[in-house]
């Protein structure tokens, strides 16, 4: 049995949960030495956990370890640290950069590998006090460009370089250590300039010439095309299929990536549902400083009653669009509801305006979490349209009606089943799913014309899923609110949705039908329009 | 039998004894040592040869002094200010109230109105700058609440000596400007509150005046958390951020609670010279905020949650250890350990509290 022959890495059935979530189900696959293999799927497909297992990360063992097994040269391995598999040979370069700004890039290289001169002080008080041989670690660091065939100057500070730069000197860190096998690498292109990635690519190709597996992450399919032996597609925490890059397609890689073609019966919109032409809401030249979530030109029109979904890959700008309308984030461009122009960085004019939010971050924006279910339900309502309140001494003074308060909770905790011992309890003692029910009832007792819904499913089990996709629809269909629900899962957004406005880097990429073929969204979150992909 | 025995453990010993522990949990540890001691000190003193209606008339004056000024940090812990360690600014408008309610001569229980009159307005002018001055300052409210208090009061200490005071009752005796460090109510509003509906039984005398008084304004401050703006005012406490996704503005409510607060602690001193009889200058109101502070924290509140119940048992606890320990102590050790033990009890339970964020329950 000779090394050669065994794979160099081999994951046979692994799998993996999270409190109880499988987020990764039998995943097995195979890579040799100097292969490239691509990894593509949507955010929260399941790359980075496994990842993460080959890498050791210290949050796997915190969280109950995973099943199946790791094999590197088909000899199971346990990393218990990153440690372990750095000696292993296996590197990974993070999608942000881990480097010291003051530092020059030979030095940022060779961090704390540093190749060492004794000097008389060192016999005194031992290595610490070792200087460093400067010529020796400016000929490693070199060596290690060199490798990567990319042009950096060793000498470079880190804090002056281009993002390109900064990349390549990351991963000349990482094949800079002599036991170098495998590289990881999580979405390296994601900040770069198209010319850099073109560098960066021919760089992968020369790493594996060097007989250096890699594995590249990346969300633009062309470069997996580009540079890849094979291609992985996740969804869902399994592997939907493995493929030969050199026979396949955008197309093809989209449509497995965003799930399979779905079949008319679980998607249960009314075929014969009519959405008035009438526009409630139009937003025009929309821009949102939201860190991370940043929306540059947004053009966008929702129809009375519509059902209207956005989606695109996470730091899109997906979710900036309404916290910019509600006025959480700065923004600017106009917005202009039922013919009335709202003015942004004022939530208080939006809620008046009749929208309401649900916000994407339930324990920061959505609740009160140290006060009861009454107060969370209530409060929104009451502050703003003046409801569970006793008037005295001539409106005078508002007195909070603890009665009404206690039966519109009790209303809501019956309609959406929330499970809770009573409507005194703490939000903060809720489960995710349930406390999600909270902020929706929250912005049902506010009776809005138009409700913004962000991610509303994102963190919950897959019952209470079901439960809230079907209250929002509920709540579309029976009192004819416009319901604009932004979510990651392009699945739940065809199960819900009239139209679906994909958002791609800050700006609308396209509108299509809910029906319209799940491929054709891949190719519009991919950052293509449908001809450029043909 | 054995059967039987064990049900009825499960049914009716358990939870009881369940309950008693969830209520000595929400009770604290820190108030059950200190319940324990004064306890303890009010069972002691008849050994030491004090008279416990004495002792007991010695707390609840001292009582009714303070709580208002105990009071007076409700309303800011509840919009996220957290303590009130600038509760000298209202101070300074409560002197400034009195001085100016003897400068017009008056006398008797009319001063004491003119004197809450006259401190109103400087009340609600320094608690809106300070209000909007922690506005800037989110996050760290209290270490610049405890500075605007100690400059606040070295700027007045100039103040007092050049502000043209001229009642004889108040100003220096040998140069006829400037106020002088103590001033005595005496004439004007002295125990204008503690004389009225006081009932005597053998050594032990209750003062409802100041029990009642202190009642108004426990009930006001109540009453206005179950309001629609006090309602709004929790919850920017409890969570700024939703607050302002549904629509508040979070600066407004916090100003609108610091003004609360410092009008609470201008009739808090009022209160306190009334009992005490004496009106203290200068130097007086720097330490004031702490006992205030650490009754609040006694009594069970947080930084960030307060009730009235809080105030009630903290200032009750608090004032009980401070009047207690000293005619105990000193008749049992013969040493003056009350002052030590005094700054221990408070500034002790000022860090506890800080250390912990969550505590009391609404």
């Amino acid at each position: 049995m000779s090394e050669m022959t065994k794979p160099l890495l081999e994951m046979k059935s692994v799998s993996k949960e999270y409190n109880g979530n499988p987020v990764l189900k039998d995943v097995s696959f195979t890579l040799g030495q100097g292969e490239v293999l691509g990894l593509v799927g949507e955010n929260g497909a399941g790359k980075s956990t496994l990842m993460n297992i080959l890498f050791g990360m210290e949050v796997i063992q915190q969280t109950g370890g995973y099943g199946g097994q790791v094999l590197i040269d088909g000899k199971e391995v346990k990393f218990t640290s990153p440690l372990d598999a750095l000696k292993a040979g296996i590197g990974m370069v993070h999608q942000e950069f881990s480097l010291l700004p003051g530092f020059t890039a030979a030095e940022n290289i060779l961090l704390n590998r540093e190749p060492e001169n004794k000097s008389v002080l060192s016999l005194v008080f031992g290595d610490r006090a070792n200087t460093i041989d400067r010529k020796k670690l400016q000929k490693e660091a070199i060596e290690a460009i060199t490798k990567l065939g990319v042009s950096l100057d060793p000498d470079m500070l880190v804090s002056e370089m281009p993002v390109g730069h900064k990349q390549f000197t990351e991963i000349s860190r990482e094949i800079s250590k002599s036991a170098i096998r495998l590289l990881v690498l999580d979405e390296p292109t994601a900040v770069l300039t198209e010319k850099e990635a073109e560098m960066l690519l021919k760089a992968i190709e020369n790493l594996s010439k060097q007989g250096i597996s890699v594995i590249f992450i990346t969300h633009r399919l062309q470069e997996i095309l580009d540079v890849c032996d094979k291609v992985i597609v996740m969804r869902d925490g399994r592997i939907i299929n493995e493929l030969e890059a050199a026979s396949t397609s955008i197309n093809e890689m989209a449509k497995l990536m965003v799930g399979r073609e779905v079949a008319t019966s679980i998607n249960p919109v009314e075929k014969d549902r009519k959405i008035s032409d009438k526009v409630v809401l139009s937003v025009k030249h929309l821009w949102v400083d939201m860190p991370g979530e940043t929306v540059k030109d947004v053009n966008l029109e929702v129809h009375e009653g519509e059902f209207l979904g956005i989606g695109g890959l996470a730091g899109q700008g997906k979710l900036g669009i309404p916290n910019g309308i509600m006025g959480l984030y700065p923004a600017g461009g106009t917005v202009t509801f039922s013919g009335n122009s709202i003015p942004l960085n004022n939530p208080r004019a939006c809620l008046d305006s009749d929208l309401a939010f649900v916000s994407e971050d339930r324990r920061g924006v959505g609740l009160l979490l140290d006060e009861s279910l009454e107060w969370n339900i209530a409060f929104p309502a009451m502050q703003i349209h003046g409801k569970f309140l006793k008037k005295y001494l001539g409106g005078l003074i508002n007195w909070r009606d603890q009665g009404a308060i206690k039966e519109v909770t009790e209303k809501y905790i019956k309609q959406l089943q929330i499970k809770c011992t009573s409507s005194k309890q703490k939000a903060k003692e809720l489960s995710g799913g349930n406390q999600q029910k909270i902020c929706l009832a929250k912005s049902f007792a506010l009776e809005p014309k138009l409700l913004f819904v962000s991610e509303p499913t994102r963190g919950i089990d897959i019952g209470a899923k079901a439960l809230v996709l079907q209250a929002l629809r509920e709540y579309n269909r029976k009192y004819g609110v416009t319901i604009v629900m932004i979510s990651s899962e392009l699945e739940e957004l065809r199960q819900c949705c009239d139209r679906i406005a994909i958002i791609t880097d800050g700006a609308v990429s396209g509108i299509l039908p809910a029906s319209t073929p799940s491929e054709d969204f891949g190719i519009l979150m991919v950052g293509k329009t449908k001809k450029e992909a043909k | 039998m054995m059967e039987n025995n064990k049900d009825i453990l499960n049914a009716y010993v358990l939870p009881v004894l369940r309950d008693i522990k969830e209520a000595l949990k929400a009770f604290g540890l820190p108030r059950l040592i200190i319940t324990g001691f004064l306890l303890l000190l009010f069972i002691i003193a008849p050994f030491a040869g004090i008279s416990v209606g004495a002792s007991l008339t010695d707390t609840l004056g001292r009582f009714g002094q303070n709580a208002i000024m105990v009071l007076a940090m409700v309303p800011m812990i509840h919009s996220g200010c957290g303590l009130n360690f600038g509760l000298p600014l209202g101070i300074i408008s409560g002197l400034l109230g009195a001085t100016l309610a003897i400068e017009t001569g008056i006398q008797g229980p009319l001063s004491f109105l003119l004197a809450i009159l006259y401190s109103t307005p400087f009340a609600l002018v320094f608690g809106w700058g300070y209000g909007k001055l922690l506005n800037k300052v989110k996050g760290s409210e209290m270490m610049i609440a405890t500075y605007v208090g100690f400059s606040s009061v070295a700027f007045m200490s100039i103040m007092w000596l050049i502000l043209p005071y001229k009642s004889p009752t108040m100003v220096w005796g040998y140069t006829g400007e400037g106020l002088r460090t103590t001033i005595s109510t005496e004439g004007f509003y002295y125990h204008v509150l503690r004389d009225t509906l006081s009932l005597r039984i053998g050594s032990l005398s209750i003062s409802f005046g100041e029990i009642l008084f202190f009642a108004l304004f426990a009930f006001i401050i109540w009453a206005f958390l179950h309001t629609k703006t006090g309602t709004a005012m929790t919850a920017v406490g409890s969570n700024p951020v939703f607050a302002r996704a549904s629509g508040i503005s979070i600066d407004r409510q916090r100003t609108l609670s610091v003004i609360m607060s410092t009008w609470l602690g201008a009739l808090g001193i009022l209160c306190y010279q009334q009992g005490y009889g004496f009106i203290q200058l200068y130097q007086g109101p720097m330490y004031m905020a702490m006992p205030a502070v650490s009754a609040i924290l006694i009594g069970g509140a947080s930084v960030n949650k307060a009730t009235i119940t809080n105030v009630v048992i903290g200032t009750i606890l608090y004032q009980g250890i401070v009047s207690m320990t000293p005619s105990v102590m000193n008749s049992l050790i013969h040493t003056d350990m009350s002052e030590v033990l005094r700054i221990i009890v408070s500034n002790g339970m000022i860090l506890y509290a800080l250390t912990r964020k969550s505590g009391a329950s609404r």
